[in-house]
């Protein structure tokens, strides 16, 4: 059965899911995709199960071949791309014939792209899931970021879709510089003073350019802590806030460790982690503070969209 | 019993901290409540994470609300019985504490006041108990360092620290099983393979396990290394 080949790479291109659970208390991270929503609207698009497999680019797109006709979809940054030459747009199903070559450039806007793939790709499960944990060498291909000459096959490809062209959500991509971001508070929010939380809370951040999947670094008006930073370790979350010594915040994102030593401020809502993935390295943050009741209102009405969107899609399979 | 507290943790985690401090009582009430409470798993609580003295627990919020989550919590918490003793395995580490392979160890001698003869006979001079696995795939986290060896850990952590590093973060010691970013002092490292995905079992040890690191030369470490890369290295083990 063939797939896709790559014929470039791209910055850094990973094969993700939602992630790989189940073995946190032996250290192994989730990791999976950044941009949870992209993903889970790309699979709906595609009629795919939700936690079917995709390529998750990075800045700069990889350039693929593919060696066997399939359906295939582009959600996330705005990354250029061309099907043969044509300019596709993103957030709508196309056909792509064998032979073809489906090529995507620098990231117009946001940061990470992904391309999945209708009926998904046959990579093998490791723990219950096929996401590339670069940290650990594990899952996806052989644990490291795609190369040229990687190929990896279809699991079961579609070649027509029912109703193709309806397969498309309107959407415009964010250019941005400035993101509001939401945060419950919480965890060891008590090791800080008021001031402290005060600039966190009223003043801009920047992403700082050694920001990556495991963590984005910020730079801003140091955030204070009363004592001392170091705790005795223990379990982090997707989103949480460590503030080491420095005073400079570090939100731990899908390669994040299990646990770690510094105090924790909250974490960012479920929902604005997928903000977060395509906010880029000199872009500012606005943190905003609410419940955990709104942070998981907002998280519903999120389900619900896709869960419709999802619908509407099987509805045509 | 003292207050226990249940912190938020985000929108779909809480962590229930038994204590701020390091402790086998207090570890233990953690693996009796970790158990406890994975007996429940399936309504809505997906996955745990037991530490030294907390639990942090995952939940779906669409199948359990945040409120009847804390109310499960509380009633575990109150009914908690905790179990005996576990019989004793140690694994003895190699490691050089030679100047090659601890960067940190001039910090770690102007904070503590303690001489490297000292440093190196107070650190590998007895049983650390595995509180935890975390941060890393088989990162241990060891109870019981002796208090005159704290340091506090980097002020903005590396980038990249090498696999087998051993280092001491503020009251704790440690290795970290894979290269990693991480903010801990370095005062030596084994050749030892602590994460190896060609072992069947590919974390050498469990939480529950102990460690004892025993100092070699530089010449030992080589030689250990070789053997470790060839896969034929075996550690030594005691079981008591």
């Amino acid at each position: 059965m063939g797939g896709i080949k790559i014929r470039n790479g791209g910055a850094l291109t990973t094969i993700q899911d939602q992630g790989r659970y189940g073995a946190q208390e032996a250290g192994f991270g989730p990791s999976g995709v950044m941009d949870r929503r992209a993903f889970r609207i790309a699979n709906a698009l595609l009629g795919n199960k939700e936690t079917e497999a995709m390529l998750e680019a990075t800045l700069l797109g990889p350039e693929i071949e593919f060696t066997e006709t399939d359906c295939f979809v582009l959600t996330g940054a705005d990354m250029g791309a061309t099907l043969d030459g044509v300019p596709v747009a993103g957030y709508r199903v196309f056909t792509a014939q064998k032979g073809s070559i489906l090529k995507l450039g620098f990231a117009k806007e946001g940061v990470r792209g992904y391309i999945a793939f209708a009926g998904g790709l046959k990579v093998p499960e490791i723990m219950g899931s096929k996401s590339t944990s670069l940290k650990v060498k594990l899952g996806g291909m052989e644990g490291r970021k795609l190369e040229a000459g990687d190929e990896i096959p279809f699991l079961n490809p579609v070649a027509k879709l029912r109703h193709l062209e309806r397969r498309s959500i309107s959407h415009s991509a964010e250019s941005r510089k400035e993101w509001k971001i939401r945060v419950v508070l919480g965890l060891q929010k008590d090791y800080f003073t008021d001031e402290g939380i005060e600039a966190f809370f009223s003043t801009p951040y920047t992403i700082l350019p050694e920001s990556d999947r495991m963590g984005y670094r910020l730079e801003g008006i140091p955030v204070t802590c009363k004592e001392t930073v170091d705790i005795i370790s223990d379990a982090t979350v997707p989103g949480a806030i460590q503030i080491p010594a420095s005073g400079k915040p570090i939100i731990l994102m899908a390669d994040r460790q299990t646990t770690g030593g510094y105090a924790k401020l909250g974490a960012v809502i479920t929902a604005d982690l997928s903000v977060l993935a395509q906010a880029a390295p000199g872009n500012k943050l606005l943190f905003e503070q609410v419940s955990v009741e709104e942070a998981q209102k907002v998280l519903k009405t999120e389900r619900d969209e896709l869960k419709k969107l999802e619908r509407r899609m099987n509805r045509w399979l | 019993m003292e207050e226990i507290s249940i912190l938020t943790a985000g929108d779909s985690a809480v962590t229930v901290e038994f204590d701020r401090k390091i402790s086998p009582e207090v570890n233990q009430k953690v693996t009796a409540f970790a158990k406890a409470l994975a007996e429940k798993k399936g309504k809505g609580v997906l996955e745990l994470i037991p530490t030294f003295r907390s639990v942090t627990v995952f939940y779906d919020p669409f199948r359990i609300s945040y409120g009847k989550l804390c109310e499960l919590l509380q009633g575990i918490i109150e009914n908690l019985e905790v179990t005996g003793e576990q019989k004793k395995r140690i694994f003895y580490i190699p490691v050089c504490y030679e100047e090659s392979y601890a960067p940190d160890m001039h910090t770690v001698m102007e904070h503590t006041g303690l001489s490297r003869q000292s440093i190196i006979e107070l650190h590998s001079g007895r049983d650390y108990l595995i509180y935890m696995l975390g941060f890393l795939p088989g990162f241990p986290y060891l109870g019981g360092m002796d208090e005159r060896l704290a340091t506090p850990r980097l002020s903005t952590p590396r980038t990249r620290i090498e696999a087998g590093s051993v280092g001491i973060g503020g009251s704790q010691t440690g290795i970290y099983p894979l290269d990693s970013p991480g903010g801990w002092q370095l005062i030596g490292k084994t050749p030892v393979r602590l994460y190896d995905q060609r072992r069947e079992d590919p974390i050498l040890y469990r939480a529950g396990d102990y460690i004892r690191f025993v100092p070699v030369k530089e010449k030992e470490y080589q030689e250990i290394d070789m053997h470790c890369r060839a896969g034929n290295y075996h550690c030594q083990i005691a079981e008591s």
